[in-house]
């Protein structure tokens, strides 16, 4: 009896891995927007997830932006249609694009088209996780001051046989020229493999010197 | 690679120890392809290994995966089209103006209440002797509040604001019917188009002929688009031409693209694009600076296309619908190219057109009109009323009324797009302003 409740916990289906996913990516939004400053420290509050203390912003319009993008996300998941999330930050008064934080999300097609389900225990995708948002919480040490005001945009990059749902637009990629790219952890559910990378503007200001 | 379990190594000055299989890769043919004098002062196993990097056997299978993952990102940085990158619309606040946005949404004033959408026509007059041909456009409502309508030869003015109704003008046999109608921005000049080709100009208010526009067209010209200055022709040639009315050889553009004959023009708000439709299935879109290629080619429809109306809120957002074999109304990204969104209306499309208040989009769809909820598209209304199918719609310039005209020679105005009332603020736009012309030159 005992083996099989344990074995059951390691199983994991495309639905369970997209909302892991999905959930990784709104707390690993959060958490961008709360280390880099994008909206005021106190808009947030603290929760306790993956084992650390993480922050969730309080603010009406970024959660219900957060909420939408994160359901839409899990739906694009699920079809495996999902190849890429990308949180790019801004600069508000000329838009100049200063950070990329890039999701590269892998799926396994066989999932998808079959229904097969995999295993993998939830401790040790968690644990992977945790080990992406230290690094995200961390990584205020070597990314360059944001030092004006900015904004904050989500692109997705999907297969091209998706319908745009109509609160979306087709965009650009809005990508830095020359940019500085630091790797990050990646998490795998067996299902989703995410790859998480930054990359920022040079910062000219080191060049100089 | 059994070979190798059988044979004893011959190179004993090995720097590192080595699996049994790669001993021998050595003998194998290929791995040879020049003379080497001393062989025995060289080591192969070592050389072989940090040449392959102990991939042995694995070799051939890891060599096609790096390559899967080489063409892969190749693919992804040249291919572009292999993915859509989307952006998510619904932008929330920046942090300075969170703050005044909660200050905002205490103030917000309180929804209006539900519009009341009459599903009888406010008026019905008779249009006797009008050509049911799916492929012309035989009404417009220009900004004087005046509407035209051709009647098989002749073209008759209706005053809408005093209610006063004259025919206009009446051609010959030889040139009518009259294939288009269109009134440039002024709401003085009318241009006409006709049966044989030729493009007449009228000035309305001092009820002379201004211009005719011969020798562009061999064919009927069934779509007419104003933009200031320009004129553009459609004909049945699948030519489109863009006319300067104020210099002789007035053809300046010529936009080639359709194969079958041009059903639909319209420029867009900003006056920049100008969309297409034709009896090809195609929707083309083109600029007005450069007429060398389209901009876009938008497939998609299995029919003729007449339905063109460019979003008045969204800038590049074009909604098309097609004709008899296709009834579908389709939403496209006119700068991309991309469909948005397809919806099966049932029947023929023969007119579209968007609110100028609110965010829908009324459509004639055979015999009845709808009224959709954008970007939903639930049915807000249905406006039953024409015995015969629609040929063209036209809205006021209050954007207020429309008018549709059908198959059964009626011609019905429908108060769809809310009270008068509250476009009040709209109609200052139609009074002409002094030197509106001047500036339209360059």
């Amino acid at each position: 009896m005992a083996s099989k409740t344990a074995a059951a916990k390691d199983i994991i289906t495309l639905h369970g891995s997209a909302a892991i996913v999905s959930e990784f990516f709104c707390y690993a939004a959060n958490s961008i927007l709360y280390n880099r400053a994008v909206y005021p420290e106190e808009s947030f509050v603290k929760v306790k997830k993956y084992g650390l203390p993480m922050l969730l912003t309080q603010d009406e319009s970024v959660k219900s932006f957060l909420s939408n993008l994160t359901s839409q996300i899990s739906e694009w998941l699920e079809a495996g249609k999902l190849q890429r999330v990308v949180l790019v930050i801004m600069s508000k008064a000329t838009g100049e694009v200063l950070e990329r934080w890039n999701f590269r999300v892998e799926t396994d097609s066989e999932v998808v088209e079959k229904g097969v389900s995999r295993e993998k225990s939830d401790k040790e995708i968690m644990r992977e996780i945790q080990a992406i948002m230290r690094q995200v919480a961390s990584s205020i040490t070597y990314l360059p001051c944001l030092d004006e005001p900015c904004v904050f945009d989500v692109l997705a990059y999907t297969d091209t046989d998706v319908a745009v749902p109509f609160t979306w637009v087709e965009s650009d990629p809005k990508l830095i020229a020359n940019p500085q790219m630091v790797k990050l952890h990646a998490f795998d559910t067996k299902i989703h493999k995410v790859d998480t990378l930054v990359s920022y503007k040079n910062d000219e200001w080191d060049e100089e010197e | 690679m059994a070979t190798a379990s059988s044979s004893s190594p011959s190179h004993s000055n090995s720097v590192i120890p080595l699996p049994r299989s790669f001993l021998f890769r050595n003998n194998s043919k290929g791995n040879f392809d020049r003379f080497i004098p001393n062989r025995s002062a060289m080591d192969f196993d070592y050389a072989h290994f940090a040449l392959t990097e102990g991939r042995g056997e694995e070799e051939k299978e890891e060599l096609s995966s790096s390559r899967r993952a080489y063409n892969k990102s190749l693919a992804e940085t040249l291919n572009l089209n292999r993915t859509r990158i989307l952006a998510f619309m619904n932008k929330p606040y920046s942090k300075e103006a969170s703050a005044s946005s909660l200050h905002l949404q205490q103030f917000k004033p309180p929804l209006k209440p539900p519009r009341r959408i009459p599903n009888s026509p406010d008026r019905i007059l008779d249009a006797p002797g009008i050509v049911d041909d799916f492929y012309l456009n035989i009404l417009d409502w220009g900004s004087a509040n005046m509407l035209a309508i051709a009647l098989d030869n002749s073209v008759c003015l209706w005053n809408v604001s005093t209610g006063s109704a004259t025919e206009f003008v009446v051609y010959e046999e030889d040139k009518g019917p009259v294939t288009s109608l269109n009134w440039a921005h002024d709401g003085i000049h009318l241009g006409v188009g006709l049966n044989n080709g030729e493009v007449d100009i009228w000035d309305c208010e001092s009820e002379t002929l201004q211009r005719t526009l011969e020798g562009c067209h061999y064919t009927r010209v069934g779509s007419l688009a104003w933009n200031s200055d320009i004129l553009t022709t459609g004909g049945m040639d699948g030519r489109i031409l863009n006319n300067d009315v104020r210099i002789r050889s007035h053809v300046v553009a010529t936009y080639k693209g359709h194969s079958q004959e041009v059903c639909g023009l319209k420029w867009s708000g900003c006056g920049q694009r100008l969309a297409s439709g034709g009896n090809d299935r195609l929707v083309h879109i083109w600029d007005r600076s450069s007429s060398t290629r389209w901009l876009q080619r938008l497939r998609g429809h299995s029919s003729a296309v007449k339905a063109l109306a460019w979003c008045p809120f969204q800038s590049n957002l074009l909604a098309t619908g097609g004709g008899e074999g296709d009834r579908k109304v389709k939403f496209w990204n006119a700068e991309r190219g991309a469909c948005l969104n397809t919806v099966d209306t049932g029947s023929q499309v023969s007119s579209l057109l968007w609110s100028k208040n609110e965010r829908e989009l009324l459509g004639s769809h055979g015999s009845q009109l709808t009224l959709w909820k954008y970007p939903s598209m639930v049915k807000m209304a249905e406006l039953p009323g024409h015995t015969s199918r629609i040929l063209s719609m036209a809205q006021s310039p209050d954007g207020c009324t429309v008018v549709s005209i059908a198959g059964d020679e009626a011609l019905k105005v429908w108060n769809v797009f809310g009270a008068p009332e509250t476009a009040k603020k709209a109609v200052p736009k139609a009074a002409r302003e002094p030197f509106s012309r001047v500036g339209g030159i360059r």
